[in-house]
């Protein structure tokens, strides 16, 4: 545990040392916020369905800042050669990937917590439940560590950076558009795949402030499944 | 130390190795000489447990790198041919990490990153980012990470490499510090390197290991240890006419001739001197220099991967 801790702190470290950890938060920020005036603010609503439309706005920002985010994760290292330090030392391989995720998650943990400002407003001028926020935020959290995880498992594939961003996003797409094959396919087909869904079915109960153990249990396992498969990557790569 | 035996690795269906067998004693300094794609840099990578090999075994202090990787990775250091360095952090930041990543307690890598400092003599580029860093130093920061955490067995590949003549000299002094407390096995196609850093040679050549053994050993398993030399004042034909004549005698070759004074190069056994001498006096012949010169590594290396090219 002490290496994956080492590794995820060098690697945080690295995001906020160069310009790009910078950019991402201030791009991610930008963009956010200007979905939020122009989408969530529109029109007259109630403050619990402007912040339902703002976690929603959200969601989709951290699971775009979490693909490019870990872009670099395992690319980088082998790109640059470092990998040969990691393989090199005795850390196993799934404690690397470990590392690796846990920077990333919290790097997306303090750009989301950035947010804040705007369900703050919300909370203020308007009349929301603290629990509803709660609710969202730990939803945007385990979007994002799925989406994260699946982005770790890209990186892990190539050494080039922008071939890893191509290869996670075609696999985040593929489970978001999973509930577009929902409506198309008959049962049970169509309930694999509204299970499989990255976003409808198992996020929308966190943007109405609900929490619900099934959805939570999907997100980790998405996580858990794309990590593992990130190690068997790193493992096999010894054999080539 | 060391065993290794029949050690193979397939990239595909190409055999970057094949059967390599070696055994490295504990202290020992050996230089792992081979051509560009000889295959040293796979071998290495087997050893630092970077690769897994396709077959063979491969014995650590009698631990194998295939059954328990995890443990051999504590004894050793490991320099790739490219240093592995983060570019954004400092020199003592990284090399702390570096020794923490390989075991060393938070409280005793201060102290670790200071002795791989200095003798490294990175003392004076401690809080310098890595990236500022020129090649010579990041050359050194490389070996550096590798000894940080005082492993018994340091592999190096390639230390030299892109450094200028200046810069050679000071890492061979650096390395040459580094003998008697480590064991040390150090590729190169340098050959001068090889030559006045280390014990014994271990010469790869396609995938095979194509000899092994100290300078000496190997000048005399190419059939001959070196050649005498000659300056000699006469017409040339008549000393090369009764060098030849002599039994024991190889080859005889004209190497020049300045102011009527011949160089003669003889391949024959040293021990033939004194008869060389009384055969030219014999033919009227004045010896102004004999000389036994030895076999030049540079030569040696040259045969035996060309021979085995052929």
């Amino acid at each position: 545990m002490k290496s994956v801790v080492l590794i995820a702190r060098r690697e945080l470290a690295g995001y906020f040392s160069t310009l790009s950890g910078y950019v991402i938060i201030a791009v991610v920020l930008a963009i956010d916020a200007l979905m939020f005036n122009a989408i969530g603010l529109a029109g007259s609503k109630r403050s619990a369905e402007v912040l339902n439309q703002f976690f929603y706005l959200s969601s989709g920002m951290t699971i775009a800042a979490a693909v490019f985010i870990s872009m670099r994760l395992l690319a980088e290292e082998r790109q640059s050669g470092t990998i040969s330090l990691l393989y090199s030392s005795p850390v196993r391989d799934g404690e690397i990937v470990l590392g690796k995720f846990f920077s990333g998650l919290a790097f997306l943990a303090i750009l989301i917590a950035l947010t804040a400002f705007m369900p703050a407003l919300i909370f203020v001028n308007g009349k929301v439940s603290f629990g509803h926020i709660a609710a969202g935020y730990l939803g945007l959290l385990l979007i994002g560590s799925a989406s994260l995880g699946i982005g770790t498992f890209g990186s892990a594939l190539s050494k080039s950076q922008i071939v890893a961003v191509i290869i996670s996003g075609c696999m985040v797409v593929a489970l978001l558009t999973c509930w577009m094959l929902a409506h198309v396919t008959e049962r049970p087909l169509s309930e694999v795949f509204t299970a499989m869904a990255l976003h409808n079915q198992h996020f929308q109960p966190f943007q109405a402030g609900l929490i619900h153990l099934r959805d939570i249990v999907y997100y980790l396992a998405v996580t858990y499944v794309a990590l593992f498969a990130a190690t068997r990557v790193l493992e096999a790569r010894r054999w080539r | 130390m060391i065993q290794v035996h029949g050690l193979t690795k397939y990239y595909g269906h190409h055999a970057a190795i094949r059967n390599i067998a070696f055994n490295i004693e504990r202290g020992e300094v050996i230089g792992f000489l081979g051509l560009n794609g000889a295959g040293k840099t796979t071998t290495l990578k087997i050893l630092g447990c970077v690769l897994l090999p396709t077959s063979g075994h491969v014995t650590i202090d009698g631990v194998d790198v295939v059954q328990n990787p995890h443990e051999i990775r504590k004894r050793i250091g490991f320099l790739p041919d490219a240093p592995p360095l983060y570019e954004e952090m400092t020199v003592g930041g990284y090399l702390s990490f570096v020794a923490q990543l390989r075991g060393v307690s938070a409280s005793s890598a201060r102290d670790r990153v200071l002795s791989a400092e200095q003798q490294m003599a990175l003392r004076e580029v401690d809080e310098e980012i890595i990236s500022s860093l020129s090649h010579g130093y990041r050359q050194r920061l490389g070996v550096a990470q590798a000894l940080v955490h005082n492993p018994a067995l340091l592999i190096l590949d390639e230390p030299n490499s892109g450094l200028d003549p200046a810069q050679i000299v000071e890492m061979r002094g650096l390395i040459r510090n580094l003998r008697g407390a480590h064991t040390i096995l150090i590729s190169s196609h340098i050959l001068s390197e090889i030559s006045q850093t280390c014990d014994r040679l271990l010469i790869i050549q396609d995938g095979e290991i194509v000899a092994q053994g100290t300078e000496g050993e190997l000048a005399q398993k190419l059939g001959g240890a070196g050649f005498i030399e000659l300056e000699v004042r006469a017409p040339a034909q008549r000393p090369v006419e009764a060098l030849k004549a002599i039994s024991g005698v190889e080859d005889v070759l004209v190497a020049g001739e300045r102011d009527g004074v011949v160089t003669i190069r003889v391949r024959a056994p040293a021990e033939l001197r004194p008869k060389i001498n009384r055969a030219l006096v014999a033919a009227d012949v004045d010896v102004y220099r004999m000389e036994r010169v030895a076999e030049k590594l540079e030569t040696i290396f040259l045969k035996l991967t060309h021979k085995e090219a052929a």
